[in-house]
Formats: C-alpha cells, structure tokens, sequence
C-alpha cells in the first residue's frame, strides 16, 4: 500500500517535470510517454524481455548450481576453503562491463556467454550466504548429532542443510535482483536480441521512450523474479515464526 | 587408580555395560580448566544427580560420559550413552514426531519407520494430537518430553541429561519432575541427571554429587536412601536439600 503510494508520487511527480518544466523528451521522456513507447514497441520489445527473461533464468541456476557446490565444498573442506575463498571473494571485483566483451569473442554470440556472466554475478550471494547459513546451524543440535555417531553427511542432511535454508534464500533473493545487470551487460557486449540491446539500439536511434520502456521491463524483470523467490520461500521455509501480518 | 605417567594423553574410553565409572577425570579447555579429577560411579539403573553452580564444568561431564570430549587425563568407562542438551535442540522444521524419532533416523531407519516407532510412545507422553506439531507450536513441558522421547529413542542404557528442565516455569518444573520419575520407573535406565537446583536432584536420584566451582571437582557425594515418590516437604528431603545448600556454600 505505502509502496504504491510512493512509487504513484514519484511517478506523478516525474510527469509534472517533464510536462511543466519543459524537459526535453529526448533526454527524460514523461512515464505516459514511456508507456505509450511501451504499447507501440511491444511487438519489438515482446522478444527482447523474452531473451533477457531466458538468459536470466539459466544464469539464475547456473549461479545455483555453482554456488551450493561452492559453498558445501568450503563447508565441509578446511583446504578447499583457504583455497577457493579469496578466488570466490575476488570474482566479485571483476568489472562485468570489462570482461563481457572478452566473455563474448571466447563464447561467440550465443546464449552461452549470457549465461555464463549472469551466473558470475549471482552466484556470489548464493555461496557466501549458504556458506554462513550452514555454519550457523544450532551447536546444540550438532552436538546432539555427533552423540548419536551421526556421519558428516547425515549432519549436513539432517541439521546444517535445513539450518541453512533461510540464509541461502536470503542469498538466492539479492541474486534475483542483481541477475539482469549481468545479462544486460552481456547483451551491451553483443547480441542480437534481449532488453539489453533493445536499449542499445533506441539509445543509438534517439528513441528515448522506448530506451525507458526496455529499461521498465527490466525493472519488472528484476521485481517478478525476487517475488518469485520470495514465494518460493514462503512455500519451503515453513517453520521460521513471521512478524505480524502483510508487509507488502 | 592410575599413575600421571601410565595414563595416556586422550585417555581410554572403555565401554561397560550400562554403568558409568569416571575416574579422576581432568578436562580442560586450552587455558580453562574445566574438571579438576573428578570421580563418579553409577551402577546400572541408578540415577546419579550432579549438582553445583554455574560453570562447574557439569555439562562437560556429561560430555565426557557420551564420549564427546576425550578426557586429559583419568578414565572414563560408559556404556553407549544418549544426551539430551541443556537447551532440547529439536530442530524447528521436523515435526514433533520426526523430532522425537531423530536418533532412529540417523541409526539408519525409514522416516516411516521411526515416525511409527516414536508414535507408539507419544500416547504414554502425553503427545497424542500433537505429533505433526511443530516445536515453536509446543509448551515448553511437551518440548522437554519430546526432547527426552528422542532421547530414550536412542536406545541407550545411558541417559545423560543436561538440565533438562532449567528453561521451565516453577510449576511445570514440579510436573515434569513427577512425569520424569514415572517415565524412568517405566523404562529403566541408567541416568545421569545435570541440574543446578539441589531439590530436583535430591527427589529425583539415587545419589547427588556436589560439584565446586570451576574447575570442577566433588565436594561431597549425598547417599538418598528414600522411597519413591518422594515429597518436596518430607522432612528427610528438606534436610538434604540444606545439607546440599550448605556443602555448596549458601548462607
């Protein structure tokens, strides 16, 4: 409701700039102007949000995948952790805009250097958070494990895995969010398709409504992606006690 | 006994039937000394009490007993031994039942057949209706009798138990006290009983060992000869308990 509010005040004052204070439209189109861009393009833009939306969602399990193998392995290894931690603390400060060129003369100008950048990005969030959350499981409980003669892997299955679960969706949320910078960098580096390129080419053609159309279904995206997580976690992590009702 | 030189580093843990033997157990944390040569003895079947103040190193004894921590030096012979933490560490996202039927799934049992195994029991706990509950749902009296369930589960002849009734309210303190010593009359079993309150130990166990404060080691062990059940206000109870109080040095 208060989000609502706020992104109505917002919205409306944006048009009454624009509108009153003579802005260009070429350099800040008003939010009707966008919408109207948004209904005229649609049948250019409906492809570009379905490629980003498919580049997203493979880098988004790519960046699973990788980041809970990552992130059991530096659990359960003390050398794989001194190994990989500064590798996975450092793939952080690669510049995406400086390596997605290079990604995409190895990779070419398929889906695969897309994903893979998308994947640089969010999995990161999901290593490091699923990494404390396995660590943090109650002592109490471990100690009652190994008092049982429970194996490494039951504690992990049994305690630490569950344990974890809130902290890795916490992770896997900010990767939702972060996920499509990765993809529009990627597509900005080369592509044929996809909101990053949409952008790209209304920019080039002085289009700037429809710029800020490609740039609102991203900002979708993003929303439509962590309300998904979100749910999802609502729907897995069941037992964690909520704070009062609504919220959102 | 054994000299400083013949006992090895990580003393020997032996296994003995159902018994617990601690033979002037030293551990120590790095610098902290947690139990200064301490020695206890329970036969099978018998409820030992160990009581003292806070830090006494209690809970490490326990831990020694369940063969969690190695002793530095001394020996220490327990039969295979369950522990039931200070704080019931059931875990939030199981069930009661799968709670209470944890120690058959780690032995290795179908989750079907631990959750039929535990639920045989819940009736005689007093769970019946609550089994698909989970712990945040359940009064701290049903946790504590889901947590020792589990315990029991584990199918022991030790039971090591570590304040199990410390987080309680005074009242249902005094129930589960009762519905301890019924339990434990059911399914006999040698039980080692960590608590800092003096009265519970005294109407609960066979023996209560007075423990000094860190580093540990036995004041005074008290002998109680009574029949069960016993009351708070007995008069050979009440004398005990003060006999207790003062070994531990209250006013």
């Amino acid at each position: 409701m208060t989000a609502a509010l706020a992104l109505l005040l917002l919205v409306a004052g944006w048009e009454a700039l624009v509108r009153l204070g003579g802005v260009d439209p070429l350099i800040l189109p008003a939010p009707t102007q966008v919408l109207e861009a948004l209904w005229e393009d649609r049948s250019l833009l409906a492809p570009d949000l379905w490629t980003t939306t498919y580049e997203v969602l493979l880098g988004l399990a790519a960046a699973v995948a990788a980041g809970v193998a990552l992130a059991v392995a530096m659990h359960l290894s003390t050398p794989l952790r001194r190994a990989l931690r500064p590798l996975v603390i450092g793939s952080q400060a690669v510049p995406v805009p400086v390596i997605a060129p290079l990604v995409i003369l190895v990779l070419g100008f398929g889906l695969a250097p897309k994903v893979l950048l998308v994947a640089l990005v969010c999995f990161f969030p999901i290593a490091i958070n699923l990494y404390d959350g396995l660590r943090a499981a109650d002592p109490d409980a471990r100690r009652l494990l190994r008092s049982l003669q429970a194996s490494r892997w039951q504690a992990l299955r049994l305690v630490e895995a569950p344990a974890a679960l809130p902290a890795a969706f916490t992770g896997l949320k900010v990767a939702a969010a972060v996920a499509v910078i990765g993809a529009v960098f990627a597509e900005w580096a080369g592509a044929e398709s996809g909101l990053g390129h949409a952008l790209l080419t209304a920019n080039g053609q002085l289009e700037t409504a429809r710029a800020f159309a490609a740039t609102l279904l991203l900002f979708l995206l993003a929303i439509a992606l962590y309300g998904a997580c979100a749910l999802l976690e609502r729907r897995v992590v069941d037992w964690t006690p909520r704070s009062g009702p609504g919220g959102t | 006994m054994q000299s400083e030189a013949e006992a090895p580093i990580a003393g020997p843990r032996e296994t003995e039937a159902a018994g617990v033997e601690v033979i002037d157990a030293e551990v120590s944390y790095g610098a902290v000394r947690a139990l200064a040569g301490v020695t206890l003895r329970a036969a099978p079947g018998e409820i030992v009490a160990v009581a003292g103040p806070s830090g006494c190193g209690k809970s490490t004894l326990l831990e020694l007993v369940c063969g969690l921590v190695e002793p530095d030096a001394g020996r220490v012979r327990a039969g295979a031994a369950a522990l039931m933490p200070q704080r019931d560490a059931l875990l939030p996202w199981l069930s009661a039942l799968d709670n209470a039927g944890l120690a058959l799934r780690v032995a290795g049992f179908s989750r079907a057949a631990a959750r039929a195994a535990a639920h045989e029991h819940f009736a005689a706990f007093g769970l019946e209706g609550f089994e698909r509950a989970r712990p945040a749902a359940l009064s701290g009296g049903m946790r504590q009798r889901v947590a020792f369930l589990r315990t029991l589960l584990a199918g022991r002849p030790v039971l090591c138990l570590d304040e199990p009734f410390g987080a309680l309210d005074a009242l249902t303190r005094l129930q589960m006290q009762r519905w301890l010593e019924r339990a434990l009359a059911r399914e006999p079993r040698t039980v080692l009983l960590v608590t800092h309150d003096v009265e519970e130990a005294v109407l609960l166990a066979d023996r209560v060992v007075l423990l000094s404060p860190r580093p540990g080691r036995v004041v005074e062990t008290l002998e109680v000869a009574l029949a069960r059940p016993r009351a708070r206000d007995d008069q050979a109870v009440v004398e005990l308990r003060e006999r207790a109080l003062e070994v531990l040095g209250a006013p």
